[in-house]
């Protein structure tokens, strides 16, 4: 079966942005800016936090709004996966998605899209993430 | 975008007198080094004129991170580095939150700050672009109102840290913090006065860059990531931290009678006191959320949430404050407080102005004994009667610290060394080097490490650690000397990567030489190691040295050999015999 990342539990969530050097880490970068997790503090930190993640929709507005085809449903399991050869870069995708979880890479100027591999996952000590069926 | 591992050594010098920036790589420090506080020290003699006053324009303030920060887990932390206005010598600070992560990715090594502005100013530095901005509305206000405010108007490019004083910096109280996300500071020896003297309100760092390994290190730096993530995962400490954060230690410390209680009146508060202000009793009732510094996965940040009445007809307010070992002991044992609610009232008020808890508690306790003595009357408090547990006068007494409305607060908010050499009771004025005491009253080793330490910090050299080793031994004050001298040359390494104390276990010579050598900066071995840290901690002595600190005229309160330690009583001629040692390990 298909997989897809979810937030299981934000309350388990410390914000210690594991999540994010390991998924940048999968393109050979040590940082934050190449992720296609993010997690922020819900206005203030006494709030928790918000962990911004691909949602794997049927029918994915990214998708749809993709002029070039670029951005096509994943056969199963909802969301999307990116031709990168097709992207010309206009971000449409980005505005697309109400969730803000299509991120934006400045450097190459293309959407940097979540592939439900998981490898945040890993790292994610406190079972705030995970993947789960699609 | 992208950057090098060798791009880390990038400097860049701010200069608030002339709104003006230069960078400059300064691989000659980071290589020599490594970067926190190896760097920070060279930087500090380099840019620091001997002699100077603290609070003027001269006094440069050096932030620093390492190779290893942002590129393992628990490399979190950032090193701050000045002149202190309240020891006159060395000042060093370590903080985490997102600073250290901010500084990495927008491209620094460091940045040192010099000059001071003639309008209040803050810093946004979103990379490699920096921005003189006008703090003139924001610079009488609290910390947590800063950060509200420059989050909405600084656009995050990545993710950022927001540095901030509260009014105490404003108003130099020489204790006053620098805020960091809220709730982590750089607590200790004024940083946030001597950003008071510059004018300089808050820096607003965002980071907008990431590291590449080479292609050829790839595999090599995961397999070494994800060594250390497993042992860190794995630990006692991890479970210790992330459950009762550092307050975990509390109550055995007290039963152990090597905590400091009520101006160290004695060295164990009673059983009910302990149990109420103990970590364990302080989740239960009050714990909120716990946090982490970016890249750890710890989690030791623990946030208290108090709800109270605010005004009546059912008008709540409900706040959250950190609350944290050192806290409880200052605020809470120093000053007799006997609920765990008022110790995190007074916390936050202290928040609130951004002052360092430590100084702030332990000077407020010599005030409160010289008060009962009268050696301090109610015209010097402005009318406070100054009373153990009473956290409306404590609260109240350290706004006026803040405000400084006469002569009294002017010299509480210069410390306790200051305000007792004026008032008297130096007897029992808890400060060792300048700076007030940690909790710990456990023997030779903690006050060896008060007295001796670079930063007179119980993180120097863990003095309360040894000693706690040593109950039912035999030892010879040499024996202590050493071992305490050799902690804090080691200690240098953790500053200088810079890795978390917490990980300092995990951060072994070996794993150290691991993970450098995973990121392509070879040629190091634990010899090199051990080298350069005798030669940084040597290089702060020297500079502590060269400002004026002497160990044959260190003040001793009579208190602390009055007191019993878990090791008995601590007798002033061994402590003098002690230093004299070892000021002759490090050729003083």
């Amino acid at each position: 079966m298909a997989k897809k990342l979810a937030a299981l539990d934000v309350n388990n969530c410390i914000g210690c942005m594991e999540c994010m050097f390991a998924c940048s880490r999968r393109v050979g970068r040590i940082g934050l800016d190449k992720s296609a997790i993010r997690v922020r503090s819900a206005g203030g930190i006494e709030r928790g936090f918000v962990i911004v993640v691909c949602r794997a929709c049927e029918n994915p507005p990214c998708a749809k709004v993709c002029p070039t085809e670029a951005l096509k449903e994943r056969k199963e399991g909802g969301g999307v996966v990116l031709d990168e050869t097709k992207c010309i870069g206009c971000g449409f995708c980005v505005q697309s998605c109400i969730v803000g979880a299509m991120f934006w890479d400045d450097e190459r100027d293309k959407p940097i899209v979540c592939k439900y591999c998981g490898e945040c996952a890993k790292y994610c000590v406190h079972d705030a993430i995970g993947l789960v069926e699609a | 975008m992208l950057m090098k591992v060798e791009d880390m050594n990038k400097v860049l010098y701010i200069d608030l007198t002339k709104k003006d920036i230069r960078t400059e790589e300064r691989a000659d420090l980071f290589d020599a080094y490594l970067g926190g506080t190896g760097v920070a020290i060279k930087l500090l003699v380099e840019e620091c004129p001997q002699g100077i006053d603290p609070l003027s324009a001269s006094n440069p303030i050096i932030f620093a991170v390492g190779p290893l920060t942002g590129l393992y887990p628990l490399a979190s932390k950032t090193v701050a580095m000045f002149k202190s206005p309240l020891t006159g010598n060395l000042g060093e600070s370590h903080c985490g939150g997102r600073s250290a992560i901010a500084i990495k990715f927008a491209g620094y090594g460091a940045i040192v700050i010099k000059g001071a502005s003639d309008i209040p100013l803050y810093l946004a530095i979103a990379g490699d672009e920096v921005k003189f901005r006008d703090a003139s509305s924001i610079w009488s206000m609290e910390a947590v109102t800063v950060g509200r405010v420059l989050r909405e108007v600084e656009p995050g490019a990545g993710v950022r840290t927001i540095i901030r004083t509260g009014t105490a910096g404003g108003k130099m109280v020489r204790y006053a913090c620098a805020v960091t996300e809220t709730y982590r500071h750089f607590g200790r020896l004024g940083l946030g006065a001597v950003m008071g003297s510059k004018k300089l309100k808050a820096l607003v760092i965002s980071a907008d860059k990431s590291v590449e390994v080479p292609k050829t290190k790839r595999k090599e730096y995961k397999r070494v990531y994800d060594e250390i993530q497993d042992v860190v995962v794995k630990s006692d400490a991890m479970a210790k931290y992330h459950d009762l954060g550092t307050p975990g230690k509390i109550y055995s410390m007290n039963k152990l009678g090597g905590m400091a209680y009520k101006n160290l009146e004695s060295a164990r508060a009673p059983e009910k006191v302990a149990r109420e202000l103990s970590g364990e009793n302080i989740a239960e009732k009050y714990l909120s959320r716990r946090i982490s510094c970016a890249h750890c996965p710890v989690g030791c940040v623990h946030l208290a949430s108090l709800r109270e009445l605010y005004a009546p007809g059912y008008y709540f307010k409900t706040s959250t404050m950190p609350y944290d070992n050192e806290t409880i002991y200052s605020l809470g044992f120093m000053l007799g407080m006997e609920r765990a609610e008022d110790y995190l009232r007074l916390n936050d008020t202290v928040d609130t102005v951004g002052m360092d808890a430590i100084s702030t508690g332990v000077t407020l306790a010599w005030a409160t004994e010289a008060y009962a003595k009268g050696l301090i009357t109610k015209e010097h408090t402005d009318g406070l009667e100054l009373k153990w547990g009473d956290v409306k006068v404590y609260s109240a007494a350290i706004k006026k610290i803040v405000e400084m409305p006469n002569e009294f607060y002017q010299s509480l908010a210069k410390g306790v060394e200051y305000a007792s050499s004026v008032y008297g009771g130096q007897d029992y004025a808890l400060a060792f080097g300048g700076n007030e005491m940690p909790e710990y009253h456990t023997g030779l080793a903690c006050y060896l490490n008060n007295l001796t330490g670079a930063r007179h910090s119980h993180l120097d050299s863990a003095g309360y650690d040894l000693d706690q080793k040593l109950i039912g031994t035999d030892f010879s004050i040499e024996e202590v000397a050493s071992a305490l001298l050799k902690e804090e040359e080691w200690r240098q390494i953790p500053s200088s990567l810079v890795v978390c104390f917490f990980a300092r276990k995990v951060f072994t010579p070996e794993t150290v030489l691991k993970a450098l050598g995973a990121i392509g900066l070879e040629g190091w071995t634990e010899d090199k190691l051990n080298d350069i840290g005798r030669d940084i901690h040597r290089a702060k002595m020297d500079f502590k040295f060269r400002e004026g600190y002497d160990l044959t005229k260190l003040r001793i309160p009579k208190r602390i050999f009055e007191v019993p330690t878990p090791n008995g009583l601590l007798k002033e001629e061994d402590l003098r015999r002690a230093i004299e040692v070892y000021g002759k390990m490090i050729g003083r």
